[in-house]
């Protein structure tokens, strides 16, 4: 495993010859796929496709699956994440996640931000971590929303609050990824856009993965685009297409990238 | 670390984004940590899980060590065991049939009870009982299923033997006798026949009523003739289990069915369980390895086996049963 | 059943009611549902009218006249009523009356200067005046024949008096065993049980959700899972004599070095003691615990697992932080539905030696003790009638503890039911 990888600088994480296993099926095969930092990846393709796996396969999410196995390499700072000696806790810390449906902690807004910092060992007095709290709602656009009911539980809060919530908690352990599973699809027009906005003001200062159902959300929320599709042959999850986001959706090399996103399947 | 004293929102994200691009510079220790805390924790709670493998281990090593220790007997023998018609230990009888035959004759006074009623209680909550009505009446059925059983047999012989004396005749039935505990018996395991044959009932997809009544079957033709049927091992399970708890009840037949072993089919008549008479020994001060202090985890032994059987049975019946309708 | 198809139907088609014949076939299909639905609700009935007809015999023979008769007549004491004699006059008349040894002890128990004139007077009527249950009746019998029972009484005992009783009062509550029905009382077996109780849940709580928390966090679905599973479905099906008999074996004998005490020096000399009954108590409720709590925690939903992985919590942190406050209402209703067990379970501690006949208060976990459902069976298998009355009024409380511990269960699983 090389330390020094030559594109390292630029790129946040790469998959090499990435296949996933749940037991003995192939559920995504020989992706290769390097993420650029501190900019937005949609990663796209119809249903089982593979896309939530290879998300999940980028901070071991996948590891809670006991029969998961991953093959190949996923490089994070020229480290294999799937190196034996490493340790998935600290590899979520730095790639941060945030869920399909908004699962807040049943607790207050504050404790829902204090939980991360504080399993992470955190140290600090009260007012710093109410400074933590307050900045990490801000920067996920809700703190002028729920800055008087910070003691109120983050169940009380509306949907797409709530998915904001998740981001903020996200932020508060100041990861440098963020991976985000269909973030808006629980959410309705308003709060989607919202959240979209968030993640244009985010990208400043992380990357961002998302896996998206939506091609406009694609298309207008993202810089690279990844299309996968299901191999009709072995039903395992294969990356066809791979590029900046305008050329993917303009351009598309591929024919079936053509078909899908002009709706012809999918 | 970025140090998160006295930041304004710009600094912070200048700190941030500086952070972002020296990160690529400096290798970060992804290295497994080694943590202790967390690996005590899965070991101790390893150890909880474990304790339910020992208490298994040890209730069959202390059942058949002692068991052993009665059957190295020279006056005792598998055969004498299984075949004599008397149980005295202590002057070398050492038939476990008029035992057995009392466990089984009250088990079966239960079943008698237990079986119609339970079923037919779970027919009508799970086939005809409104919501309203079942919400009313099955917290009845589970307070007579929290009942102590030392309660139970209490009321056996205050209440149960005075009305079958009433009803006999004092002569034909005696003080202690084998009908009164197994009728109350019957009664303890009524709730548990009814809710686990409930359960199975509910279990029974409502296509299947819908299909019914869709060719013009009355509610009681579907009930029987469509949801027993296709309930049927769940109901079966149940009154495995049934039994199983009837063999293994203690108390009733402690206070009720009598005290001393006795060879008798009418169950008017006095006859020590097994349960009642391994209670009765070890009641008192006994003497650690005298032959009845042996002779009790012999019957013991038995006791558990002939219950691990019947719960096996019924396990495997309830797994089966599962599999149909997942 | 009625087979709607006639004999005579043409083996080709065969035959399905026309026009009459239609209604008297659903007549009689309907009046077949009927009456079988009556079965079934009879069926029900019959169990509830089980549970009436158990509560009325307890109370039946909790309450009723009793016919009471001095074995010292008062008037012989002193020339006015006892009642309204002083303080003074009463201790002259109980010393004058008892044994030397039996007023000092009194005396050390609680000194006479300290104590009221109503206590003294008490203790004139038990120890003096002596006065005696001769006869008691049930409440039946005491609400519909009065009048039979106070003649009876007249003519058979000129001196006795009729008195209505509740055998559950507070003297029974405070009071010891003793060799006269009317004397007892059930105060060290409700110690004796609370005692028993306490130290169950103690080692019973923690190992059941651990052992939970193993099979649910740990090693859901593995084969050692599955194996534990199926022997912890098999353990709860155990007669509870059988694991009597694993206490008698283990803690009794094998470990009464430890059980009972002495190798701290205390002085009892075998294992029938609190902690063994306890520990044996705890292996019993174990399973249930355990299946009650692996349910509540298999209910806490996934994202909430996720949501804290993601942040880089580590499996414990997780399960500390969210799955055990989250599952907590369901495990603590598995938990007094264990305790409830535990509370009127008898049978193990015939076995592994509670006392019948005990008076002092548990001290220590090393105690010799007796318990609640421990002294009902001993009085209902004893054959005189007052010794009904008094397991009758130890069932009912037995019973109220039951039903209030199952009260909390109830409201707790409420709770826990709104918030998923």
């Amino acid at each position: 495993m090389s330390l020094h990888s030559a594109n390292e600088g630029k790129y946040a994480i790469e998959a090499r010859n990435m296949s996933i296993y749940y037991g003995t099926f192939r559920a995504v095969k020989q992706v290769n796929l390097a993420i650029e930092r501190q900019k937005i990846t949609a990663l796209i393709g119809p249903s089982g496709c593979g896309k939530s796996t290879v998300l999940r396969s980028f901070n071991r999410m996948n590891d809670l699956v006991a029969s998961a196995r991953v093959e190949g390499e996923i490089l994070f700072h020229g480290q294999n994440l799937y190196a034996p000696s490493v340790d998935a806790v600290e590899v979520r810390r730095r790639i941060g996640m945030v869920f399909q449906k908004p699962n807040p902690f049943p607790k207050s807004i504050y404790e829902n931000i204090a939980f991360g910092p504080r399993v992470n060992g955190w140290k600090g007095s009260k007012s710093e971590m109410d400074e933590l709290v307050e900045r990490s709602l801000r920067g996920a656009a809700l703190w002028d929303e729920v800055k008087d009911k910070l003691h109120e539980s983050g169940l009380a809060l509306s949907g797409g609050q709530q998915q904001r919530l998740c981001i903020a908690r996200a932020l508060a352990v100041q990861p440098e990824v963020i991976l985000m599973d269909e973030p808006c699809s629980a959410l309705d027009p308003i709060s989607t856009l919202k959240v979209e906005e968030l993640m244009m003001e985010l990208r400043k200062d992380y990357t961002i993965i998302i896996v998206t159902h939506s091609m406009q959300q694609a298309s207008r929320a993202s810089d690279n685009t990844a299309f996968f599709l299901m191999d009709p042959e072995d039903r395992a999850g294969t990356l066809i297409e791979y590029g900046p986001t305008n050329e993917l959706f303009m351009a598309p090399k591929d024919k079936r990238t053509e078909e899908y996103i002009t709706g012809r399947f999918g | 670390m970025v140090n998160t004293k006295d930041v304004t929102m710009d600094q912070a994200r200048l700190e941030a984004r500086e952070l972002a691009r020296t990160a690529s510079a400096q290798a970060i220790d992804f290295r497994r940590r080694p943590r202790l805390g967390e690996t005590i924790i899965q070991a101790l709670l390893f150890i909880c899980a474990a304790i339910s493998i020992l208490t298994t281990v040890g209730i069959v090593y202390v059942l058949v060590r002692d068991a052993l220790l009665f059957f190295k007997l020279e006056e005792v023998t598998l055969w004498k065991f299984f075949t004599e018609t008397m149980w005295a230990p202590q002057i070398g009888a050492v038939g476990i049939l008029p035992l057995l035959s009392a466990t089984l004759i009250t088990s079966l006074i239960a079943m008698l009870v237990a079986l119609p009623l339970g079923l037919g209680a779970a027919i009508y909550l799970s086939e005809y009982a409104s919501q309203r009505v079942r919400g009313l009446l099955k917290p009845i059925l589970e307070i007579l299923a929290g009942v102590p059983t030392v309660v139970y047999g209490y009321f056996a012989l205050t209440f149960m033997t005075p009305v079958l004396q009433a009803l006999f005749g004092r002569d034909t039935v005696q003080v202690y006798n084998m009908a009164s505990a197994g009728l109350v018996m019957g009664i303890m395991i009524l709730p548990l026949v009814a809710s686990m044959s409930e359960d199975a009932l509910a279990a029974v997809p409502s296509q299947l009523r819908e299909g019914a009544y869709g060719l013009g079957a009355t509610r009681f033709e579907t009930a029987v003739r469509v949801v027993l049927p296709a309930a049927l091992s769940g109901i079966l399970a149940a009154f495995i289990v049934a039994m199983s708890r009837a063999v293994g009840e203690t108390m009733i037949v402690a206070l009720a069915a009598g005290a001393g072993p006795a060879l008798t089919f009418n169950p008017f008549q006095a006859a020590e369980t097994m349960t009642g008479h391994i209670a009765r020994i070890t009641s008192g001060d006994i003497s650690y390895g005298s032959i009845q202090y042996d002779s009790v985890f012999a019957i013991g032994l038995a006791l558990f086996v002939m219950t691990l059987i019947l719960n096996i049975i019924s396990g495997s019946i309830v797994r089966r049963f599962r599999e149909v309708y997942d | 059943m009625n087979d709607p198809t006639p004999k005579s139907a043409q083996p080709s088609i065969g035959y399905l009611p026309q026009g009459f014949e239609i209604e008297r076939n659903i007549a009689a299909r309907r009046l077949q549902g009927t009456l079988w639905r009556n079965l079934f609700v009879s069926s029900l009935l019959i169990g509830i009218l089980a549970l009436l007809v158990l509560i009325g015999t307890i109370v039946n023979d909790a309450f009723g006249y009793v016919a009471l008769a001095n074995k010292v007549d008062p008037a012989n004491l002193a020339s006015q009523p006892l009642k309204e004699l002083s303080k003074e006059e009463l201790v002259a008349i109980l010393q004058a009356n008892i044994s030397q040894g039996l007023f000092r002890r009194l005396e050390n128990d609680q000194p006479f200067t300290e104590r009221s004139q109503e206590n003294v007077l008490e203790l004139v009527y038990e120890r003096v005046v002596q006065q005696q249950v001769i006869e008691s009746y049930d409440l039946w019998e005491s609400l519909t024949q009065r009048e039979a029972i106070e003649q009876e009484l007249t003519s058979q005992n000129p001196k006795a008096k009729l008195e209505f009783r509740s055998w559950l009062n507070w003297g029974f509550l405070s009071r010891s065993m003793a060799s006269k029905a009317e004397f007892s009382g059930v105060r060290n077996a409700l110690l004796g049980s609370l005692w028993m109780i306490a130290i169950t849940v103690v080692v019973a709580f923690p190992l059941g959700v651990g052992a939970a928390l193993y099979l649910e966090e740990y090693s859901s679905g593995s084969r050692i899972s599955r194996m534990i599973e199926t022997n912890i479905n098999n353990l709860a099906g155990v007669p509870s004599i059988i694991y009597g008999m694993l206490g008698l074996a283990i803690f009794v004998r094998a470990l009464g070095f430890f059980t009972s005490g002495s190798f701290l020096g205390l002085s009892d000399s075998n294992g029938r003691t609190i902690i063994s009954a306890a520990l044996t108590m705890a292996l019993l409720i174990l399973p249930l615990i355990i299946i009650n709590a692996r349910e509540a925690i298999r209910a806490v939903p996934l994202s909430l697992r996720q949501a804290s992985y993601g942040l880089g919590a580590t499996k414990w942190q997780t399960i500390w932080h969210h799955v055990l406050p989250q599952a907590l209402p369901g495990i603590l209703t598995g938990t007094i539905l264990g305790i409830s067990r535990a509370m009127g379970e008898t049978a193990p501690l015939i076995v592994v030696g509670a006392a019948t006949y005990i008076v002092t208060d548990p001290s220590s976990i090393f105690s010799k003790f007796t318990a609640l459902p421990i002294q009902i069976y001993y009085w209902a298998s004893q054959p005189q009638e007052e010794f009904r009355r008094v397991a009758a009024a130890a069932i009912i409380v037995l019973l109220i503890a039951l039903l209030s511990l199952n009260t909390v269960a109830i409201v707790l699983r409420n709770r826990f039911r709104r918030s998923l």
